[in-house]
């Protein structure tokens, strides 16, 4: 270990400072900012919070905040809320993408690289737009509804935008991709001979499905829920466009409380709350992953 | 090959439609010539037309292609350093903190890390006056701060796939250190450096969130655009550019997988 460095330590030394700082300054150090403001008060002036230390140099911190985000009913609410879209999203994409990933992994070579290519494909293609492709289907005069009143199995149209039910396929539809890569990244390595092997001692396809394949899957599944479900948590873009103004996601009330109520000090506490909500499933995540990615000894 | 159950088929092909159904209608109505987006009003390709007019638009992406050229190479640049540091360089005092703080931004929610870098913005400019205003550099280094931690994990793996050995004999061979980094391995990782910087510049384009947060009055990129105007609905040169923007992606792509295919045949 080590030898490319063996004697040059200033480049060494130089290699490792420049993107620890960088990361230092503009990652570590926002987040102490972070904390900062969530302890003060807001006040109308520039910036609109209260220093952290007063005139005579007294320390002034307040609890405030994160008493008002326990305290307010709107706020766990839209935590809870916040919580079980995502779940909800996940739970679908982990539905569809298992045996789409599973397919996938199964289907001949060539076949395969362009399924693949068609599940990389959306990502490239702007996360933005994409969600706005489903304000075109989900309108009262979209193409949804307009199949649907040409099919008559509907006399009116469907009030599909603005619901919650939008926002749920919005996540959905986005971050599906985010589940199919790492469920076919495991079940392409697993040894499809074990199901049939399985199989031939006298499974049913049911039973070796949860006997042999969900388990040797099982590292897909946590990475792949992991990622839909984090990002999915603190979406801005997705309940802004698809939902309804009462359908309020944590990331939307951040980012309101900041811009629209000039509330720095609650935004920031949202923020604090947010994080720590999110721990437990990062700090899970990077367990799982430790072996993969930790260098070698 | 074994045979596919009519199950994992019908999956698969309820899923690629589930993909593939938003962008088709997105860019069968960029066709449509009638104003409201939703009314079919014929044939036409006036709203395509109309992008290459509008200044706002074409202000907007050159401001994005710039900030998202520039993070990316930045990001590369100290990516890589990254990479390099957590797979060669052993242990060293604050490697923990290094690599946490390496794969946090990966997971961190968009809201927070535009929120944390606009705070921190702020309270420099009360500090030492930098910067004055916000825009170009403010979220180029936002985007620079992301997108590193995607590329030192590309550039990390590629790193630990490889033998070491090619290193060490040019090292025996009497190669100074920092000529072995430049002529072994930085040669031997620069596939993953390219698909590094390449994810870095798609990543930078595609994101509203922490721009939004960090950007100020007067720069505005593409996706602040066309978030600013959509928010509003649906608007049929909106689904021109989403077109046009599929359509490039997908050629793009598809170059990429024939000629990925052509070397692996070969």
């Amino acid at each position: 270990m080590g030898t490319v460095t063996r004697g040059d330590t200033t480049w060494r030394r130089i290699s490792i400072a420049v993107p620890y700082l960088w990361l230092f300054v503009f990652f570590l150090l926002p987040f102490a900012i972070i904390l900062k403001i969530s302890l003060a008060d807001p006040v109308i002036a520039q910036p609109p919070f209260t220093p952290m230390f007063d005139a005579d140099g007294g320390l002034s911190i307040s609890l405030d905040n994160f008493l008002f985000l326990l305290t307010d009913k709107l706020y766990a609410v839209t935590y809870l809320k916040s919580v079980l879209m995502a779940a909800a999203a996940t739970i679908l994409c982990l539905t569809l993408g298992f045996p789409m990933a599973y397919g996938i992994a199964r289907s001949s070579s060539s076949v395969r690289s362009l399924l693949l290519l068609l599940i990389v494909l959306p990502f490239w293609i702007s996360f933005l737009l994409r969600v706005y492709a489903w304000m075109g289907l989900l309108n009262n005069y979209g193409a949804i509804n307009n199949t649907l009143l040409w099919l008559g199995v509907i006399d009116q149209p469907l009030q599909l935008m603005y619901t919650d039910f939008a926002i749920f396929i919005g996540l959905t539809y986005s971050y599906l991709p985010f589940m199919v890569l790492p469920l076919y990244a495991t079940l392409e390595r697993m040894d499809m001979d074990l199901i049939e092997a399985a199989q031939d001692l006298g499974a049913s396809r049911t039973r070796a499905f949860w006997d042999v394949t969900w388990p040797l899957a099982r590292a897909g599944v946590i990475a792949g829920c992991m990622l839909v479900f984090i990002p999915a948590m603190g979406e801005y873009v997705i309940p802004y466009l698809l939902g309804g103004p009462e359908s309020l996601l944590i990331g939307r009330v951040l980012f309101d409380e900041f811009f629209v109520n000039r509330d720095w000090p609650l935004a920031s506490s949202v923020a604090i709350v947010l994080l720590l909500l999110m721990v437990v499933p990062i700090v899970f995540m990077q367990r799982n992953q430790a072996p993969e990615l930790e260098a070698p000894e | 090959m074994r045979r596919q159950s009519r199950f994992i088929i019908s999956v698969l092909a309820f899923g690629y439609a589930f993909l593939y159904i938003p962008l088709v209608s997105v860019v069968v109505y960029s066709f449509n010539d009638s104003k409201l987006a939703t009314v079919w009003g014929g044939f036409s390709t006036r709203w395509y037309g109309e992008l290459f007019r509008n200044d706002q638009i074409l202000d907007a992406t050159f401001l994005s292609l710039q900030i998202a050229a520039t993070s990316a190479t930045f990001a590369t640049i100290l990516g890589t350093m990254a990479g390099l540091v957590l797979v060669r360089f052993g242990r060293f005092r604050g490697r923990t903190l290094f690599s946490g703080m390496i794969t946090s931004p990966l997971v961190m929610p968009e809201v927070i890390t535009g929120l944390s870098l606009l705070l921190l913005f702020v309270s420099m400019q009360q500090l030492f006056g930098w910067p004055a205003q916000r825009g170009f550099s403010t979220i180029m280094i936002a985007h620079t701060t992301f997108a590193m931690a995607y590329v030192a994990v590309i550039v990390r793996s590629r790193l630990s796939a490889m033998d070491e050995s090619l290193e060490e004999a040019a090292m025996d061979l009497g190669g100074r250190p920092l000529r072995v980094v430049f002529d072994i391995t930085l040669p031997l990782i620069a596939p993953a450096m390219i698909s590094g910087w390449l994810l870095a510049f798609t990543l930078s384009l595609d994101d509203l969130v922490i721009a939004s947060f960090v950007s100020g009055p007067g720069s505005s990129t593409l996706p602040m655009y066309i978030f600013s105007k959509v928010k509003l609905g649906v608007t049929p040169d909106i689904n021109a550019l989403a077109s046009l923007i599929i359509l490039i992606v997908s050629v793009a792509l598809l170059i990429a997988w024939a000629v990925m295919r052509k070397n692996q045949s070969r």
